[in-house]
């Protein structure tokens, strides 16, 4: 072994932090013969550590960041109107029957919550993951730090997902208990208490939470591929919309038909639509999740190969 | 750069960054084409114009960019594998841009934290870090804040922090000011006598002359010569070396010498007090001078050679290909 190389392997050895508690490097020094590769148990503790620290940086970045007015708009946007009602009753007869309010939620969150808030909502958080940090320049960090590029993935998809989660499913349930205030605590209250009402809020938040997961894996995935994310996303956004229309087969192909097929309340799409049947939950449910899944398996295989050059952005 | 290849035989791939017939194309442009390099510890400077290839060798050693074809490894480790590149392996890029919000100490220490350190770990790291570049004091102010000359130190402290084998810098020097560019320097040959290996990009010729241990220098997208820089000169066969002396009788040293066939040219120098002269072979010109010195005749104050630097050898190599 040479001098120098003996100073460049102690040098190795010694000031090297220990980063893996718990998880042994393939590659530990730079000797001089070819490390014995042995089968390693994967690090696990390691990933979580990261996931946890990629987590912490991007819920900062999604809550406080410029980015984030926006987002707080379109929280806001459908509890504005409604705050500006709750304390009177409506005119209108449909609004002097209480019977009728389980229906005017359920036309109110499925064509305007989950379908223009969340859906945007969704695609602004996770399409800015990667782009926006591609925009600011700064995403090499993340690609300079030795991390799993899929850890990177998972971690930026969670900090997203809770963003998400949060803000949206408390627009779900503000919105909720809001149309309902003016009928509160009589008969709103008998609904929330000894009737289906607490079922239903608790429903709508589930249903809240799976179209972020669902939107949230597809924009993630929209943000890596275009450069111009705008486009797919507004494809998607008529997709939807128009899944009444479709044949069954091709409904299925949505997000959109199965968060419908959860819906507690259903709703006429009116006499245009083609009738299918719902997909029950047991269905939707594990469906949307695998298919989240596989959805951040291509995520993966995307950034992996992914290389920065800003300059071409 | 003969002496360089010399070592090279004996150290171990696994302790040097090995280029293996590398090329690298934008679509139909050339980024850099054909590069076989085995860089070893110490400090290694590429030079080159801009658009030379400088910057793309550099993201093509961190892994940000995937070579078309060809392959490199960093102390035996494919630059394609980040979870275990970047253990051993810094990069401070030319990208003046961080994550909105973070005072210095939170950027240094969050990227730590992302390595999977913990926070104890981190927080000692990161202040070593700041330590290190002189910006402990500021350590707790926003970025934001920062001056250029300090955006680059924090910059340079992340690359640092981990303690890595290998430090890539693209133009660290940029917007230093005199002084802390002299304690950046001090800090790589301290790093490089650690065993550590640097690799720098600069224009700074003169900088890079003094501090650098070989050059690789680029052109074009083709590494147009790597060695040190003295044996990159000497191999120059076609552009003869000039010297200066400074002796009492130029004249009569000029005739002396004038005669020898590795003598190309010998000119008084304005002053009267020197000769310049041109010659195709340095160390028989020295021992001609052994000669003379011995002969007493003349007296001779000072030898120097005059193209004899990275400039010199920037301007043959470089600016007189593409004139």
């Amino acid at each position: 072994m040479s001098p120098l190389f003996a100073k460049a392997k102690a040098l190795t050895s010694q000031s090297t932090p220990n980063w893996n508690r718990g998880f042994t490097l393939m590659i530990s020094s730079t000797t001089e013969i070819s490390p014995v590769i042995r089968k390693q148990p994967l690090p696990w503790s390691l990933w979580l550590r990261q996931i946890r620290a990629v987590f912490r940086l991007e819920i900062e970045k999604n809550f406080l960041g410029r980015r984030s007015i926006l987002l707080y708009l379109l929280a806001l946007l459908p509890i504005g109107p409604l705050v500006l009602l709750a304390p009177f009753t409506p005119p209108g007869q449909e609004w002097q029957d209480f019977t009728q309010y389980h229906m005017i939620f359920a036309i109110f969150y499925g064509g305007f919550v989950l379908r223009t808030v969340v859906f945007f909502g969704c695609a602004w958080i996770f399409m800015n993951l990667f782009r926006g940090d591609i925009i600011d320049r700064s995403l090499h960090f993340y690609f300079l730090s030795p991390v799993r590029r899929e850890v990177l993935v998972v971690g930026k998809y969670f900090s997203g997902l809770v963003t998400a989660i949060f803000l949206f499913t408390a627009t779900t349930i503000i919105c909720m208990l809001l149309i309902y205030l003016p009928h509160f605590p009589s008969e709103s209250g008998r609904f929330f208490f000894d009737g289906p009402g607490m079922g239903q809020l608790l429903t709508y938040a589930g249903i809240t939470i799976l179209a972020c997961i669902g939107y949230g894996a597809f924009f993630l995935v929209v943000g890596l591929f275009f450069r111009n994310p705008i486009i797919p996303a507004i494809v998607l956004y008529f997709w939807e919309w128009l899944n009444f229309l479709m044949p069954p087969l091709l409904k299925k192909v949505s997000v959109i038909h199965y968060l419908n097929s959860l819906a507690p309340v259903p709703v006429s799409e009116g006499p245009f639509a083609v009738v299918a049947e719902p997909t029950p939950a047991w269905i939707a449910v594990p469906s949307l999740v695998i298919v989240t899944a596989l959805v951040l398996i291509v995520a993966s295989y995307r950034i992996r190969r992914m290389e920065i050059s800003y300059g071409s952005e | 750069m003969s002496e360089t290849k010399a070592k090279s035989e004996v150290r171990s791939p696994n302790s040097e960054i090995v280029f293996d017939d590398v090329s690298k194309f934008y679509g139909e442009i050339l980024g850099v084409n054909r590069v076989n390099l085995q860089i070893a510890p110490g400090i290694t400077s590429l030079v080159g114009p801009n658009g030379a290839g400088k910057s793309t060798l550099m993201n093509l050693m961190a892994g940000l960019l995937r070579p078309s074809r060809g392959s490199i490894k960093v102390l035996g480790i494919p630059t394609h594998q980040p979870e275990q590149l970047f253990r051993k392996m810094g990069y401070c890029t030319q990208f003046d841009s961080f994550p909105r919000g973070l005072t210095g100490k939170e950027f240094i220490k969050s990227f730590l934290l992302v390595h999977g350190l913990d926070r104890k770990k981190a927080e000692e790291l990161s202040v070593t870090a700041l330590e290190r570049v002189s910006l402990l004091e500021a350590g707790n102010r926003k970025i934001a804040a920062y001056s250029k000359g300090m955006r680059q130190r924090i910059r340079l402290a992340q690359a640092i922090a981990h303690q890595p084998a290998v430090l890539i810098l693209d133009e660290p020097l940029n917007g230093l000011d005199p002084m802390v560019r002299a304690e950046t320097i001090a800090l790589f040959r301290k790093l490089a006598a650690d065993g550590l290996h640097l690799i720098i990009s600069s224009h700074i010729l003169h900088e890079v002359d003094t501090m650098s241990d070989r050059v690789i220098l680029l052109n074009n997208g083709y590494v147009v010569a790597e060695g040190s820089v003295h044996g990159v000169r000497d191999e120059m066969e076609d552009r003869p070396m000039q010297i200066l002396i400074r002796c009492d009788k130029p004249a009569k040293l000029a005739a002396r010498v004038f005669d020898k066939d590795h003598v190309v040219e010998a000119r008084l120098h304005d002053d009267k007090l020197g000769l310049f002269v041109r010659t195709r072979d340095a160390d028989r010109f020295y021992l001609l001078l052994n000669d003379v010195v011995a002969e007493g005749e003349i007296t001779i104050e000072s030898i120097a050679p005059v193209d004899d630097d990275l400039s010199a050898v920037y301007q043959y190599l470089i600016e007189g290909s593409s004139a």
